[in-house]
């Protein structure tokens, strides 16, 4: 029995067996690339994606917790690189091997949803568990503090969740 | 770098107008020609492509790793081009030796050795420009100039497009690249300008290419499983139950060629294994948790880190196995001075770990092999994947895709003899993909190592003798690789008397260059240790290490005192050294490094509570790597995360050996800085009369020690062996 989900606004049926991660699902089915493995433990945050709007940990989450859901890889996250948070980041020029951005990006992206103007503790709690080996860290500090002032107030953030 | 006198340009005209324009390596040619593998020059090196509308694109030869070459090499060609950098388009060249030469990323090599050689192609682009330019209106070269992608003629107002001038520009003849005249400095618009990465934006979009994301039509996915004991071979395992697991296409054992060597080399051969082949990657990890395997564990299968430190204890004791540099009778200064202080330091194994594991992906057909590879050092690989095969090198194609981060790792092509051995044995494209445990348990680790120090201060506070008995692996007259010292380092030339000795331990494990190699552990004990004598002196750690470079070489060869006291007095400046009243447990403390070919002096401003929690408050950097800084914002990104990766290595990091088998298994056994403990990171280039040098590692080295210092000056306390977890510190 495939299982079905949405992904990046179209549905999918994924046939693999319900344990697969979810990440392997996007990466070796699906082809979406963008998601990386890093750790496959849930440690470095290189594999984070939205589930129904909340940033998680692909590589911890198995298909059969996926379905039925809506899932928003880095692929998704805007049709054209526009989201606040990737503008960000390339206004800052965050990247030095860039392997870890996508999650990254993921996390920020999900903190700012919820919490549009982050705190700088906000910020350190929603970043703390995605790790950069290049250790690009004050330039992620700093894109996310940006992105905040380009995203929209509260109300209208509302229907930035519901789109994933 | 200078030009090489036998490297030449050539132009060539594109179909449809237009033109290409390289610079050939002449010794790389001398060396292909030799080999009977070219009879006539190759074809010609794509440096830059002018289309007939005006595109300029210009190909990146050498690996990124995320260090920015592909960003900062076509920056110095768009410079002496003379056009818009928001015009240009950068493409990673493939590999090709004939094309390229030496296509290599480590080292810090990447702005030395790109600085005059591609500045002088965009040279020679912009001159060819201009008298094809001169030629069409039968005006004298002289009295055009170029702006913006465009040559002029000023008196009579008239301008073409560099487009439109290429096809006529490919038929002159290129100038002699020696002659070529370059820009004044204070002309630049692009060098010393930040641009952003030329990747970001398919970074941020998820579009971007790595090793890991690489996919062919049919391609299979392998995983391959080594003995967690190293050089240990595959006596049985059942493959037939594995076949039969979902998803498996194949599973079979490959026998491996290591050698037999007392010292594991850096090419010790391919390691024997299992290979498993499936529909998905996933299906593939999964089924090699059903392996049963017996293992021949071989020589090494009761290797110790306990074992370790006890026989570098002991050796400590006796007299060492050999002197590696000698200057005046260290022995005799140290019975004569005032003071003798010792210390005994010591730092961890600890593995590269960059955040996309290894792995490559090989298609073996029609006799042929295709192999895309994260590889810093591509040319290295296809050498070793021809020896290991048997197969001859000129039928091995090799793409070069971006590297989710390597510091060193990549240097090493083992993952690629292993994709290309499997890819051989199925009939389809395979990609070979490590999981972090196979990353972290098979390494070219960092080597670890012991240094047992001896100073002495006269009556004035001067050091006069320095002795370092270094206890590292290898055998006999042979370090393992990067495990040994170099007798040149810093305080060599500095102080009168100096003993450098060494003597070794057997490993059985492999070793490598990690980011800044030697230096990532040398500036450690040799900073702290310059820290010891200050203090026994009586004497400001600054000040202490300003009378050190008080003398000592004035010239590049090796370290320059004068341009390592410059940066020492400007982070002390920017610091507020000496002249700021801290809180009891919060204080500074400073060091310095020299190493290819960058001075760096940094100072850390650290408190420490009564349980042994540090926080690293702020960092103050001065560096110099020469006259000009190309691409200040990829700079500085850089430092910060040199920053970040020192107080990783310093906090957390290391790598043990139990019943010969690697311990750590994943990050969190090897934890790496978060953003939470990242500190404030300020960054300063003093800008001296020297040509400018690689920024990939030297910033790096000097924050371990300099944060030691502080720990020391807060709290009385004095840290001799990393990682500082081991002592009950931890990040606050």
């Amino acid at each position: 029995m495939p299982v079905k989900m949405t992904v990046n606004g179209k549905p999918v049926a994924i046939e693999a067996t319900p344990d697969t991660p979810l990440l392997w699902a996007l990466r070796d089915i699906l082809h979406l690339h963008g998601t990386k493995y890093g750790c496959g433990i849930g440690m470095c945050g290189a594999c984070t994606v939205h589930l129904n709007g909340q940033a998680v940990r692909s590589c911890q989450t198995t298909i059969a917790e996926a379905a039925g859901k809506r899932i928003t890889t880095i692929e998704g996250l805007s049709p054209d690189g526009s989201h606040p948070v990737q503008v960000a980041w390339r206004e800052v020029d965050v990247p030095q091997c860039g392997y870890c951005q996508a999650g990254q990006i993921m996390s920020a992206a999900s903190l700012l949803a919820k919490t549009p103007r982050p705190t700088e503790q906000q910020i350190l709690d929603a970043m703390d568990g995605n790790l950069c080996r290049c250790g690009t860290y004050v330039r992620i500090h700093e894109a996310v503090k940006k992105a905040a002032t380009m995203t929209p107030e509260p109300r209208k953030s509302t229907s930035q969740v519901k789109k994933g | 770098m200078e030009m090489n006198r036998r490297d030449f340009l050539k132009a060539t005209a594109l179909v449809g107008g237009g033109m290409l324009l390289g610079l050939f390596p002449g010794s790389a040619i001398e060396a292909a020609v030799k080999q009977g593998q070219r009879q006539s020059p190759p074809s010609p090196n794509a440096y830059i492509r002018i289309a007939p509308d005006g595109t300029v694109t210009i190909f990146s030869a050498r690996p990124e790793i995320g260090q920015g070459v592909k960003t900062m090499m076509p920056m110095l060609i768009a410079e002496e081009l003379d056009v818009p950098w928001k015009s240009v388009k950068v493409e990673q060249a493939e590999m090709d030796s004939g094309k390229y030469g030496f296509q290599f990323t480590g080292g810090s090599f990447g702005t030395p050795g790109s600085w005059e050689p591609l500045r002088r192609v965009g040279a020679a682009g912009r001159m060819m420009l201009i008298a094809a330019a001169a030629q069409t209106w039968g005006v004298p070269a002289a009295e055009c100039h170029t702006e913006a992608g465009k040559v002029f003629h000023g008196s009579s107002n008239r301008s073409i497009g560099y487009g439109e001038l290429a096809a006529k520009a490919a038929q002159l003849p290129p100038p002699d690249p020696a002659t070529l005249k370059l820009k004044d400095p204070k002309d630049y618009k692009i060098i010393g300008k930040s641009a952003p990465g030329v990747d970001v934006p398919d970074i941020v979009t998820g579009k971007q290419v790595y090793g890991i994301d690489v996919q062919l039509p049919g391609m299979l996915y392998a995983v391959f499983h080594k003995c967690p004991v190293f050089g240990g071979k595959v006596v049985k395992a059942n493959l037939d139950a594995i076949k039969k697991q979902p998803g498996v296409r194949h599973a079979f054992i490959v026998e491996g060629q290591l050698g037999n060597d007392t010292v594991v080399a850096d090419d010790p051969g391919l390691e024997p294994g299992i290979a498993i082949v499936a529909d998905t990657w996933w299906q593939a990890q999964t089924a090699r948790k059903a392996l049963e395997v017996t293992w021949d564990e071989g020589r090494w299968a009761t290797q110790d880190s306990a074992d370790f430190n006890k026989r570098a204890a002991e050796l400590s004791k006796q007299a060492p196995a050999r002197t590696l540099g000698k200057e005046g009778d260290a022995s005799a200064a140290l019975s004569k001075a005032t003071k003798v202080v010792e210390g005994a330091y010591s730092y961890p194994f600890i593995a590269h770990a960059p955040l996309e594991p290894q792995g490559c992906t090989s298609h073996f057909k029609d006799g042929k092999l295709e192999i895309w590879t994260t590889s810093q050092i591509p040319q290295g690989g296809r050498g070793m994947v021809a020896k290991s095969l048997g197969i001859p090198e000129n039928v091995i194609t090799i793409h070069m895709i971006r590297a989710g981060g390597a510091f060193g790792r990549r240097l090493y092509n083992d993952y690629m003899v292993e994709s290309a051995w499997i890819a051989k044995q199925v009939n389809a494209p395979v990609k070979l993909l490590w999981s972090r445990e196979d990353d972290m348990t098979h390494s070219f680790y960092r080597p670890g190592g012991y240094q047992y120090l001896k100073g002495g201060l006269d009556a004035s506070g001067k050091i006069v003798a320095w002795q370092n008995h270094l206890v590292s692996y290898g055998d006999g007259d042979k370090f393992a690789p990067w495990a040994g010292m170099s007798p040149g380092e810093f305080p060599a030339k500095f102080v009168p008397n100096i003993a450098m000795q060494s003597s070794v331990l057997p490993l059985g494990a492999k070793t490598g260059a990690l980011r800044a190699p030697g230096s990532n552990v040398y500036a450690f004990v040799v900073q702290s240790f310059i820290d010891e004598l200050a203090h026994a002196a009586g004497k400001d750690p600054v000040d202490f290490r300003r009378e050190i470079l008080s003398s000592g070489p004035q010239d590049n060869r090796g370290m320059n005192a004068a341009r390592m006291r410059a940066v020492l007095d400007l982070v002390a400046e920017k610091s507020g050294w000496g002249k700021r009243t801290l809180p009891k447990g919060r204080a500074l403390g400073v060091a310095f490094h020299f190493s290819h070919q960058g001075y760096f002096a940094e100072v850390a401003e650290v408190s420490v509570t009564t349980k042994k929690e540090v926080k690293v408050h702020k960092v103050w950097v001065a560096g110099d790597v020469g006259s000009q800084i190309i691409n200040p914002g990829a700079a500085e990104n850089m430092v910060q995360g040199s920053i970040v990766d020192g107080m990783s290595e310093l906090m957390a990091q290391e790598i043990t050996f139990k019943k010969g088998r690697v311990e750590q298994t994943n990050y969190h056994e090897h934890m790496m800085l978060t953003m939470s403990q990242t500190p404030q990171i300020e960054t300063h280039f003093l800008k001296s009369n020297n040509s400018p040098t690689g920024l990939g590692e030297p910033a790096m080295p000097p924050i371990l020690p300099a944060i030691c210092n502080a720990i020391f000056a807060a709290t009385g306390d004095r840290v001799r062996a990393l990682p500082l977890a081991k002592s009950g510190y931890s990040w606050a």
